[in-house]
Formats: structure tokens, C-alpha cells, sequence
């Protein structure tokens, strides 16, 4: 699967699994699991593996896997469709309030000109949908080249640079 | 008025270049329709019945006379020859070629104007008081509280995407010109018991097909709190609000669902983790926005009362016009002049492009060259002087500008309707038509004196029905346009929404019926009482009566 970390497209092993009953075996490798299935098995998991990742959906309270940060390499927000914002919420407040600082990655319906703004928001990694050209959705993260307010990346809010006098 | 700097003008152009890239990629195929909608709808194009339509905004219904010559190029060049002002202080043109907008929008930013988020699940043009900054109960200007939203607001990162459209209107006065209560979020300029100024907020206001009144859920904001209340509004919102149902998806219904109080909490407990934080205004943000807004330079010897009180005399036609079309100015000697876009036979709201540029020359003759957008779809020169008046009207006159129905019936707020709109049930601009065949006699539209006809095409009530005296509702039953009345509808302090007079009537029978609505408000009305008022007075039993009995 193809990716793209930190500005650039790169090679990735994590495979997403979208459904998984709560009661299944524990899938083998690098696997990004349900919050629901982590939260079931939370300590099995745990113990027999070392990195961790879930993914959420926009319905969650992002209060409720605070506790967990710790253990989550990779937590993946969904875009069931790019029009469902709320996800970036969820990012900010888990970059800002809560201080989750390993990957955040959007999946779902990631399209190339929603790409600005999730970085702001604080995701780092991008799942482009696959009949999408992923080389040219690089183009986005330049759209513009200064912000009018402050969010989970570090751009200065204009006013906060305006000299006054 | 607010002047761009670097930082604005580089965004505005960036904004161009970047929608340029999105409609080159649209037509080549690389975006599909779904996918290209909600961006040019970020950019306030829609693709219409005829054409796509393009809503350019006019932050707090602000322009300079350049600005306007601008919008008269644009109608000349890309549309045909004019434009539609609207009632959230917005142009839309509804004739450009959809490979020509990035040209558009390029010309507009040559002028610091932009149609960034006027249409989409975004929030959209911070509306505003028009006569802002010279009214005489305003408390303090609202304007530079607009525009620190406006730019809080510009590509918000959060809150681009959010479950529907968002409208936020700024009041600094007594008497509110913004229509505050029937936005998502109303902010009204205040003075607490200590002297200090700052917001009440109110949230959940809207119309549509569920219309709703805001409810207050702060009675007092200190200022430097204002982006990052609102920011903890927005986020309340954009994780609760429902997305399931695209007409449930505003912020009245979940405010509604929750309710007030709940609601209310909610924003706090939020608001509590980032008062303090990045979003809280330093003094200089605001006096570095209250900068723009000063007053241009006055002349102090602008009264004379004699020379305007003479013309009065001497000329009738002036008369009535000053009578209507004059608003109080805070100056002595000035006052503010409404150019009513309403004159028969014309679609209300609309002007062509030899009259922007016209009165965009009257603005720098006779208004420091500015020029106001009204709720009620007119243009306001907002300085003129006493001994200005009657020459301003003159020339007025010579470009059909001078009707003098300012708040009479003929002065009526009308959508685009079925005639452009793709979304309209109805027509609304053959009933402005009708309205002013059948009440042309000046004597009388000022003998019924103040009253507010609005008008929309479907339920969406761009036309703002609900809050209408008079509420006109195009409806379609089986192919047919029926037109559904409400009365008793305001906008203002003492918001309400109409009450549903009966079933629809035939689109003939409209004027018929508002000419039964009058006979009514004629028989029972008490010394100066306005239509309004003698419908809160009597309740809705007589009217209906004289509409259905005969029937």
C-alpha cells in the first residue's frame, strides 16, 4: 500500500482491517484494527504484540481512548465520504488537548484538495483513495502558503505576524 | 473600510490559482461531479438552470466605489449586463461560463474582493448592520468584529466541512438591521452593569424548511473571547450536529434537540479548554480592525436644513423620495441615501452594469466613495449631505434608481426563484411583477406605509418568508406553482415567524389576496399603528376570514 508520510509517497505494511468481529483471533502483523476490537481485547493485545493501531470513525467520543494513547503507533481517522468533517476535530483534539503524538492517518474518501486541511488539523499520513492519482495529490499541502488562524500545525496566524504599530 | 496587506492579497490570489488547478481538473475529468461540487461551491458557484451562478462576497455589505466598477465589469464582460444583489449581502451573477471563473475571480481580487465560502458546508459571509457606523443607536461599529471573523473563518481548517451551511451576523446597535436571531450563530454588541462592552450570543437561529428563533445561551461575551467562543460553538457543532439528514443538519435543529441549556453547557465545557489559548483577542488584534473603520472627513458645517427643506417644497417627487428613502445619519447635516433596486418591471434586487458603475460614481461625488449592500436587496450611499440631496436625486432619476418605496410594499425581498434557481418550486419574480402591476399607486403604498413582503421560491427561504410581514412561500402541487402566506413574521428585535394564514393560492390570486390582507390592516388599524403591529393587536381570524370566506 502506498502512502503519504511526511510530504512524500512511501511504502507501507499496514494493512487496515475494517470489520472484525471482537471475538476473532488476533490477525498476524501490522494490522490496523477497530477501536471496538481493541477495546475488547485491549489486554491480550497488549501482550502479544509490540505496535499498536486502531482506527475510529467520525462518531466517537474522542475522550474515550485518552487512556490508551500511549499504546497507539498509528491512530487512522475514516472519511466514510470527504464531506463528513468530523474527523477533523477528532485530530485536533488529539494532537492539542490530549498530545498524541504518533501517526495520525486519514482513510476513508481522502481526495487530494481535503489534503490542507487535514494537515492542519494535525494528520500525517494520508491514504489516497485508490483511483487516485497520489503523485499529483502531493500538490495540495502548498495550496497556500500562510493560515489566518492557528490549528494543530505549527503556522503562525497571520495576526500574530502583522506588524502594528 | 478594510484594506487588504500582503497576507490578504496572498491568499486571495492563492485562492484563484488553487481554484484555477480544481476546474482545470474538473474538465479534464480528473474530478468527478461529486467530487468538484463542494469545491466550487466553496467558491460560491453553483451550476444553475440556465448557467452556473457565481455569489461573490461583499464582507458586512461594505463596498468602495472601485469595487462596485469592478462588479459592473464583471457583468459587462462575463454575464449579461447585470447582477443580483441578495439578501445576505452577496452579488450573484447568473450567466458566467464556467471555464471563465478563475478569470473572475483573478479580476476580483485586483479589488480585495473574493467569493471565497459563499455558498457550502462552511461558514460563510459574516453579515452586518447596514448602516454600521452611522446610525445613531449604534453602540459600537460591528464591522471590525466582522471582518476578525471573516478571517478566522477563511479556510478554517475544522470547520470546512461541517454537517450544513453556517451564518454568523454581527449587530452593533439597538435596532437590529442584521437579522441576528435567524442566523446560526447571532452576536449582538451589549454593555453589561460595569460599563464594558462585549457579545450577547445568540445560536440556532435559521430558516429553511424548520424555521427556528436563536436562542441567547450567553448574555455577555468579553470581546477577547469572541473567536474562541465561537470556535467552541463550531466544534460542539461539527461533532454532534447530525449529518445523516441534509434537513436536519443545522445547528437549530441540533440546539433544538438537545436543547438550549444542554446545548449551552456543552459549548462551555468546551470553550473552558481554549478561552486562554491561541484564539483570545489581544487588544491590538481589535484596535488593528477598528483601524479600517474610521470615520471619513466630515464636513462640519454639512447642515442646511433650509436649502433641503426649499427643494422639499419646491418639488414633490423629492419629497416623497426624501420622505422614504432617507435613513437618519449620526452627523448633523448627513444623511444616508437608499437606492431602491425596486422599481417596477424590474426582477428585485437586480441592477445592470451601467448602474453600478453609475452610482459608484455618485458614491465618489457625493459619499466618500463608498457604497452599502442592504438586507432588503438595496443599495445605501451612506454619507450624503443635506445640500447634496436633491441633485444626487436627479441624477438618480435619469438611471431609474430614484423609485421612492424604501419599506413600502413594492420594496420587497425576492429569491431568484424558478427563473434561475434549480432548487426553486416556484417563480418569485413574476409575483414581485405581479405586486407591483396591481399596487402601483404611490398614494396608496403610503397610505398602507411600513410593511415587509418576502418572497421565496421553496422551502430553502432564501427570500427569508418566515420573518416577513407578509411571507410568500412558492409551493409546486402537481406540476402547478401555488404560493403558501404566513403573517406576522420579523427579522428585528422583536423576532417571530409568520403564522400560516390558510391553505396555498393560486399563483394569479397572489396580489388579490395581499390586496384582502390590506383591506383587513385599512379597516382595523388604530393611529399609526403599522401593518405588523395591528396583526400582533387582532391575531390572524379577520384576515383569514376576508382571504377564505369569500372563496
Amino acid at each position: 500500500m502506498r502512502v503519504i508520510k511526511d510530504r512524500s509517497v512511501i511504502d507501507d505494511e499496514w494493512l487496515l482491517i475494517h470489520k472484525l468481529d471482537s471475538s476473532a483471533s488476533i490477525p498476524e502483523g501490522s494490522v490496523i484494527l477497530p477501536f471496538s476490537f481493541w477495546q475488547a481485547n485491549r489486554d491480550i493485545l497488549l501482550k502479544s504484540k509490540k505496535n499498536h493501531a486502531i482506527w475510529i470513525d467520525g462518531s466517537i467520543e474522542t475522550e474515550s481512548l485518552v487512556d490508551d494513547l500511549e499504546f497507539f503507533s498509528i491512530i487512522a481517522l475514516d472519511f466514510p465520504t470527504f464531506k463528513d468533517g468530523r474527523s477533523y476535530s477528532h485530530a485536533r483534539l488529539l494532537r492539542e488537548r490530549y498530545g498524541y503524538k504518533g501517526e495520525l492517518r486519514a482513510i476513508g474518501d481522502v481526495l487530494q484538495d481535503q489534503l490542507f486541511f487535514m494537515q492542519r488539523c494535525g494528520i500525517d499520513c494520508f491514504q489516497i483513495r485508490d483511483d487516485k492519482d497520489i503523485e499529483q495529490a502531493l500538490n495540495s499541502f502548498e495550496a497556500f502558503s500562510m493560515c489566518y488562524q492557528a490549528a494543530a500545525d505549527d503556522a503562525i496566524p497571520i495576526h500574530k505576524q502583522r506588524k502594528f504599530k | 473600510m478594510y484594506k487588504y496587506d500582503n497576507y490578504d492579497h496572498a491568499i486571495v490570489n492563492e485562492r484563484v490559482q488553487q481554484f484555477r488547478d480544481q476546474t482545470r481538473r474538473f474538465l479534464a475529468g480528473d474530478l468527478s461531479d461529486d467530487e468538484f461540487r463542494p469545491l466550487r461551491l466553496m467558491n460560491g458557484l453553483y451550476i444553475q438552470t440556465h448557467a452556473p451562478m457565481l455569489r461573490v462576497a461583499i464582507p458586512y455589505g461594505l463596498l468602495s466605489s472601485k469595487q462596485l466598477r469592478m462588479l459592473a465589469h464583471i457583468a459587462r464582460k462575463y454575464d449579461k449586463g447585470y447582477g443580483h444583489f441578495s439578501t445576505r449581502q452577496n452579488i450573484q451573477f447568473n450567466w458566467p461560463a464556467l471555464e471563465t471563473v478563475p478569470d473572475i475571480l483573478a479580476d476580483l481580487a485586483t479589488v480585495e474582493m473574493h467569493a471565497i465560502q459563499t455558498s457550502g458546508n462552511c461558514i460563510r459571509n459574516t453579515t452586518s448592520d447596514q448602516f454600521a457606523g452611522i446610525a445613531k443607536d449604534e453602540l459600537e461599529d460591528p464591522r471590525p468584529y466582522c471582518e476578525i471573523i471573516r478571517q478566522w473563518s477563511t479556510f478554517h481548517p475544522e470547520f470546512s466541512f461541517l454537517p450544513r451551511k453556517f451564518k454568523i451576523a454581527v449587530s452593533g446597535a439597538e435596532g437590529d438591521r442584521a437579522a441576528a436571531q435567524v442566523h446560526d450563530i447571532g452576536l449582538y454588541l451589549v454593555s453589561n452593569q460595569k460599563g464594558e462592552v462585549g457579545f450577547s450570543v445568540f445560536v440556532g437561529g435559521g430558516l429553511g424548511r424548520t424555521p427556528y428563533i436563536g436562542k441567547c445561551i450567553r448574555d455577555f461575551l468579553e470581546k477577547k473571547y469572541l473567536l474562541s467562543y465561537i470556535e467552541a460553538i463550531l466544534r460542539v457543532y461539527n461533532r454532534f450536529g447530525r449529518r445523516d439528514n441534509i434537513y436536519k443538519a443545522r445547528i437549530k435543529i441540533l440546539v433544538n434537540a438537545v436543547g438550549e441549556e444542554e446545548f449551552g453547557k456543552q459549548v462551555e465545557a468546551e470553550w473552558e479548554h481554549i478561552k486562554e489559548g491561541v484564539l483570545k483577542l489581544e487588544q491590538k488584534d481589535i484596535d488593528h480592525a477598528q483601524s479600517f473603520f474610521t470615520s471619513p472627513a466630515y464636513d462640519e458645517n454639512a447642515v442646511d436644513v433650509n436649502s433641503f427643506n426649499e427643494a422639499k417644497k419646491s418639488n414633490s417627487a423629492f419629497s416623497n423620495w426624501a420622505g422614504r428613502n432617507l435613513y437618519p445619519h449620526k452627523i448633523p447635516g448627513y444623511e444616508a441615501a437608499v437606492i431602491s433596486l425596486k422599481a417596477p418591471k424590474i426582477a428585485p434586487g437586480d441592477a445592470t452594469d451601467e448602474q453600478m458603475d453609475f452610482i459608484a460614481d455618485l458614491s465618489d461625488q457625493y459619499s466618500f466613495g463608498e457604497i452599502i449592500v442592504t438586507h432588503d436587496q438595496n443599495l445605501v450611499l451612506p454619507n450624503v449631505k443635506q445640500a447634496d440631496l436633491f441633485s444626487l436625486w436627479e441624477k438618480l432619476e435619469t438611471q431609474n434608481l430614484a423609485t421612492s418605496n424604501i419599506g413600502l410594499l413594492t420594496d420587497m425581498i425576492c429569491c431568484p426563484g424558478l427563473d434561475f434557481c434549480s432548487l426553486a418550486s416556484a417563480g418569485s419574480i413574476p409575483i414581485a411583477k405581479q405586486i407591483n402591476e396591481k399596487f402601483d399607486d404611490m398614494d396608496y403604498l403610503n397610505d398602507i406605509g411600513d410593511i415587509k413582503i418576502k418572497m421565496s421560491g421553496c422551502v430553502n427561504a432564501c427570500g427569508h418568508h418566515h420573518v416577513g410581514h407578509i411571507g410568500i412561500l412558492g409551493v409546486d402541487k402537481k406540476g402547478e406553482e401555488f404560493y403558501q402566506l404566513t403573517l406576522g413574521g420579523s427579522a428585528e428585535n422583536d423576532a417571530s415567524l409568520g403564522d400560516r394564514l390558510g391553505p396555498a393560492v393560486e399563483k394569479k390570486e397572489v396580489a388579490n389576496v395581499i390586496g384582502k390582507l390590506l383591506d383587513v390592516y385599512v379597516d382595523l388599524r388604530q393611529e399609526n399603528e403599522r401593518f405588523i403591529d395591528t396583526y400582533r393587536r387582532v391575531g390572524i381570524g379577520p384576515f383569514k376570514e376576508n382571504v377564505y370566506a369569500s372563496n
